[in-house]
């Protein structure tokens, strides 16, 4: 019966809606109000109500109807709330009143200073900012000004609250937070926390966070504001307590997180380590929402993400382990992302936490699934967790081999993931590729060496880091085979671009690679004969290069190896550009240099080896033990144990000669 | 709940600092938290609400240890290395926990659980009841305009009989402003038959009125014959509520035993338990002057500056109390008062002479009628003995040069009219065949009682129950 009815209402509603929808055209401005009342009424919490009024055209209707200082103040208004209703609806409607100007007109308006035209602009402003689409609006110096005269301590409830709410969500990148910090937001938002309630404190409260994140200048400004002559960190940490609201204490909590990540309050003040963390630790456990236990979570991860001592304060605290274990059980993406995250922090550095982390039951298989999850965000969340996990050398050959992580992390790299996976991944890639890692094997058979040699190759310098980290060490103490595979897939092009890179860690890196590839003394003297001369010329370039010793002493120890190798040395001994360098290495300021130099002097003229005393002649001959002699008179006692040792090659020398 | 090797046992509970487990009756550990040692400070909290355990390490909360505690827990630690030496804190010190914070959440989470009980609807209407509870608390207490607005207020029908709380109000009024004599003629005359059907009451208020007499309170002293208590001869007495008044007792020994006692000693003794006098001649002036306005309202108790009626007002209120203010019932604002001088006193010793003599002659004449009434009063063993007590107490008043300061000097107490009070009410009601306590009361000690039960059964939310805190807010 009841179904039946339907299509008749539909068509009822239409029919009786066109008649006032005209009415908002007429002239006449209580035909006008009386019309625009109807519509309002009549959208009020139906989508389908809005979708059929928007289609018959009234919007630029409306915002005509606002923007016109003619117009009766009471249609002006009616105007502003029927749009802020209709900004509840969805995306699409938003972005129609977004894209017809609607967040310009209530700017305007504002500046009229009428004073119930002010209320219902600002509700409406409120509606608008919350939506994501309108999120990305900026607002001039003069907008933010304006919107913070109205949040005084004298205005009503209602305007504080709407300011605050457009300013938290307003403030989205370095350049707000400057401009709100400049028209003095924090010390105007700091007051109205005394307001004592909560729909004012938590928009506060959140705006203050979004103008600190990541912003040292204005987090210490927001710091050193205060509050009933209360500091601001202080009065937050009040706000933090149990009896208060939740939204209250995650949004305090929020706060000082990120207060203390731009660095304005120590990860040692009490206000952090026995308030913040504690409180979020409690807000992940079962007994909340899950929303709330998704957002305390996050933000745990924030707060403990570099300091290991927060790190272990959180891993001891309130079973917070086996509370993010049952959040990665729930369905929602943010909570399983929010767990990963924590996981991920409370890994980084402990080895005892991440050993704790991966004895949790299941957990290695949530982490092996969230790899595979269909949402992209779990993806990477999970494969930073991985990545912070693969930092323990035991776990690396146990539970990681167990389960088989390269598998799903090999498959995800293979995807043609976004940078932002792809720098995470390989990032734990590098950890699986550890010499001592059972991974590695099973991992070049599935073409990994390949994969990162492509990665070398991106524009996104972590991924090359990534790509040559990997490569480096996968060719640690490796086996001949590989290293081949290794030089073969990068090809001698692409290592000197590597050696020509504008970031210098992925020139050290490369240096690195370099040397694990000619070393040990096994392998010197084959990588030489197939590769010698493009070694060498890389060697040159970079030694001839503006670069900082740290990376001219990666190319001098490449040297040393190459001195090492028996019929490799002879690359060096007969490249007299690269004998004058060494020599003049050895007189080089950084001692650094002067020692790497000294070591590959003390492997060529390495006594009792085939042409030994040819190449002391030759170097002798080079000035090499004058020099030497003078340096015994250092007082670095490493080059002194060198230049010693190498002086030794020749003394025997010099001892057999006077004999005979 | 403990530290070291405990938890072994049966019914113990413990955390060991070896292997960071938690042990709960049983030889075999669960993974708790870390590993603890010397210099490290390790806490135990048991939650009587919830029957949950939960230790802290340096300050930080390890999570709940344990859970369906059973009650009556005791502390113990061990040890295992000889020589080693542990610092106990019951609270006697900060502790590195923020247990306050968690007090809190527990204070309001036992406030929301109360304010948010279900009354199931088999219980009927829960607001009409509140209503109904509220009104019947009023009307037993005689607030009777009050009674009607609140009844107005809130829609209920109001079908007392005003012209009986009015009455009630009266004497109630007179009794808690000391004036007994009259208080008992009006009861006499409105609810003829019981104070004569309650002899045991009659009694009790015969002593108050004994008591008020030495306090200088009752009409009685000197109007003995006025019975109408409208006495329009009030005003032409020379100050009657005389603010030097002290005892008359006391009054009439200076003058019978020392003969010519020094005005300046005389305002010495005063201001030794007096001590109001400039604030209560400022105002008796007042009261004078609101008398001539009191004259023209029909409900007047002039003369005494009608403490009920002004009773709310702090100094008219102490026009009663004065001459038996011993400090203790001066209030902070007439303190400051008292520093001034004494000249002002000189006026009022003259009026001493008025009213002592006769008083003194009257109290002990209706002290001997006590006395035998007393005598004829023989009902049963136990009101018997209590009438005795409250007799000897009342006369041993007497005894003393300065009543107020004597060791019965309590009954003076203007507080103590309350309960004289309080008992009349609730058989002028109970002659109404109403009840003799308001059903809010009754709530009101019936929830005190239970929350006395909680904690005797060990339900650890009394202590976030409490009547007064809950009320409070």
């Amino acid at each position: 019966m009841l179904f039946e009815m339907q299509p008749f209402t539909a068509f009822m509603n239409v029919e009786s809606s066109r008649s006032y929808v005209d009415d908002l055209y007429s002239q006449d401005p209580n035909k006008c109000l009386a019309s625009i009342v109807c519509i309002k009424n009549s959208v009020i919490g139906s989508n389908r109500q809005k979708e059929s009024v928007i289609a018959q055209g009234i919007v630029p209707r409306l915002i005509y109807l606002l923007k016109d200082k003619t117009t009766k103040v009471a249609v002006r208004i009616e105007a502003a709330v029927t749009i802020g209703s209709l900004a509840k609806g969805t995306e699409d409607h938003i972005e129609l009143l977004v894209n017809c100007g609607c967040i310009e007109i209530l700017l305007e308006v504002l500046e009229e200073n009428e004073p119930r035209l002010v209320d219902a602009c600002l509700c409406c402003l409120r509606t608008l900012s919350q939506q994501s689409y309108s999120s990305t609006r900026k607002y001039s110096l003069a907008n933010l000004q304006k919107l913070l005269n109205f949040a005084g301590p004298k205005e009503s409830l209602q305007r504080q609250s709407c300011v605050a709410t457009i300013i938290s969500f307003a403030c989205k990148s370095a350049a707000e937070q400057n401009a709100l910090c400049s028209v003095g937001a924090h010390s105007i938002l700091a007051s109205l926390l005394a307001i004592q309630n909560y729909s004012v404190r938590i928009p506060v409260v959140t705006s203050l966070a979004s103008m600190c994140w990541n912003n040292q200048v204005v987090a210490n400004e927001i710091s050193n504001a205060s509050c009933k002559d209360i500091k601001i960190p202080n009065f937050l940490a009040t706000l933090i307590s149990r009896d208060r609201p939740i939204e209250m204490q995650l949004e305090a909590a929020r706060c000082l997180t990120n207060l203390h990540r731009a660095g304005a309050i120590q990860a040692y003040d009490p206000i952090i380590t026995y308030r913040t963390l504690p409180c979020l630790v409690r807000l992940c456990q079962v007994e909340h929402l899950e929303t709330h236990r998704a957002v305390a979570a996050d933000t745990l991860a924030y707060l403990t993400e570099v300091d290991s001592d927060l790190q272990q304060v959180a891993a001891i605290s309130n079973q917070l382990v086996s509370a993010l274990v049952d959040l990665l059980k729930c369905s929602s993406v943010a909570a399983r992302q929010a767990a990963f995250r924590a996981f991920a922090s409370l890994g980084a550095n402990d080895e005892d936490i991440r050993k704790r982390i991966i004895d949790t039951k299941c957990l290695m298989d949530r982490v092996v699934d969230g790899l595979g999850d269909e949402n992209k965000d779990i993806r990477l969340a999970a494969v930073r967790c991985l990545h912070s996990l693969s930092r323990s050398v035991q776990q690396l050959r146990t539970t990681f081999q167990d389960h088989s992580v390269w598998r799903p992390l090999m498959t995800l790299l293979t995807e043609s993931p976004s940078t932002e996976l792809l720098t995470a991944a390989s990032s734990a890639l590098c950890n699986l590729l550890l010499e001592f890692s059972p991974a590695k094997e099973p991992m070049i058979q599935q073409g990994v060496v390949q994969l990162l040699a492509t990665l070398t190759s991106q524009s996104d310098p972590s991924l090359r880091l990534n790509g040559v980290w990997a490569l480096m060490n996968l060719a640690f103490q490796a086996e001949q085979r590989v290293k081949s595979q290794i030089l073969t897939a990068l090809g001698t092009d692409q290592i000197f671009r590597l050696l020509a890179d504008s970031d210098t860690r992925v020139l050290m890196k490369t240096l690195g690679l370099l040397r694990n590839l000619v070393s040990p003394r096994t392998h010197t003297d084959t990588m030489m004969a197939l590769h010698g001369p493009q070694v060498m010329q890389g060697v040159v370039l970079v030694l001839e290069g503006p670069h900082t010793p740290e990376v001219k002493e990666q190319a001098l120890c490449i040297l040393g190896n190459i001195a090492d190798g028996e019929r490799a040395r002879d690359h060096i001994m007969s490249n007299e550009d690269v004998l004058k360098k060494l020599i003049d290495y050895m007189t080089h300021p950084a001692p650094c240099l002067q020692e790497s130099a000294v070591f590959c002097i003390n492997n060529l003229t390495r006594r009792g080896e085939p042409g030994a005393i040819e190449r002391q002649t030759r170097l002798k001959d080079l000035g090499v033990v004058n020099i030497l002699q003078q340096l015994l008179s250092t007082s670095d006692t490493i080059l002194f144990n060198r230049v010693k040792a190498a002086l030794t090659q020749f003394a025997d020398r010099l001892a057999v000669e006077y004999i005979f | 709940c403990s530290i070291y090797f405990k938890g072994w046992d049966k019914q113990s509970y413990g955390y060991h600092g070896d292997d960071g487990h938690s042990f709960c009756s049983s030889g075999t550990g669960q993974p708790y938290g870390p590993t603890f040692t010397t210099g490290d400070v390790i806490g135990c909290g048991v939650n009587l609400i919830d029957n949950t355990c939960f230790y802290t390490k340096n300050g930080h909360h390890l999570g709940t240890a344990f859970t369906d505690l059973p009650p009556n827990l005791y502390p113990t630690v061990g040890l295992q290395t000889p020589g080693e030496v542990v610092d106990a804190n019951f609270g006697q010190e900060p502790f590195m926990f923020d247990i306050e914070d968690m007090m809190k959440e527990l204070r309001s989470r036992t406030r929301l659980e109360i304010n948010d009980f279900p009354v199931p609807e088999s219980q009927g209407e829960w607001q009409a009841i509140l209503n109904k509870m509220v009104s019947t608390y009023l009307v037993h207490h005689g607030y009777c305009n009050t009674a009607e607005a609140f009844a107005h207020i809130t829609e209920q029908p109001f079908n007392e009989d005003i012209v009986s709380i009015k009455n009630r109000q009266k004497i109630l009024k007179l009794v808690l402003a000391g004036r007994m004599g009259e208080a008992i003629e009006k009861t006499s005359r409105l609810y003829p038959g019981l104070l004569e059907n309650n002899q045991n009451l009659l009694f009790m208020l015969k002593c108050r009125q004994f008591v008020e007499m030495v306090n200088g309170s009752d009409i009685e002293i000197c109007y003995k014959k006025s019975i109408g208590g409208y006495s329009p001869n009030f005003n032409t007495s020379p100050r009657p509520n005389s603010p030097v008044q002290t005892s008359v007792i006391q009054s009439t020994k200076s003058f019978s035993n020392k003969g010519k006692q020094t005005v300046e000693e005389m305002n010495q003794q005063n201001v030794a338990h007096n001590g109001t006098s400039c604030l209560n001649q400022t105002t008796i002036i007042n009261t004078d002057d609101s008398d001539v306005e009191m004259d023209i309202s029909d409900e007047v108790q002039n003369g005494h500056g009608d403490t009920c009626m002004n009773g709310r007002n702090g100094s008219t209120n102490n026009c009663y109390q004065n001459g038996n203010s011993h400090g203790n019932n001066i209030t902070h604002e007439l303190k400051i008062c008292c520093d001034n001088e004494d000249e002002d006193m000189d006026v009022d010793v003259p009026c001493r002479k008025i009213s002592s003599k006769p008083a003194v002659e009257r109290i002990l004449e209706f002290g001997r009628e006590l006395y035998s009434m007393s005598q004829r009063l023989n009902i049963d063993k136990n009101s018997n003995e209590l009438n005795q007590k409250m007799l000897e107490d009342a006369f041993s008043l007497l005894a003393y040069s300065n009543p107020w300061a004597s060791p019965v000097g309590w009954q003076l107490e203007p507080s103590q009219r309350e309960s004289v009070c309080a008992s009349l009410n609730s058989a002028i009601l109970e002659s109404d065949n109403k009840p003799r306590k308001p059903p809010l009361e009754v709530a009101m000690a019936h929830a005190q009682e239970l929350v006395k039960l909680m904690s005797s059964t060990g339900l650890g939310s009394c202590a976030f129950a409490s009547l007064v805190d809950i009320l409070d807010q």
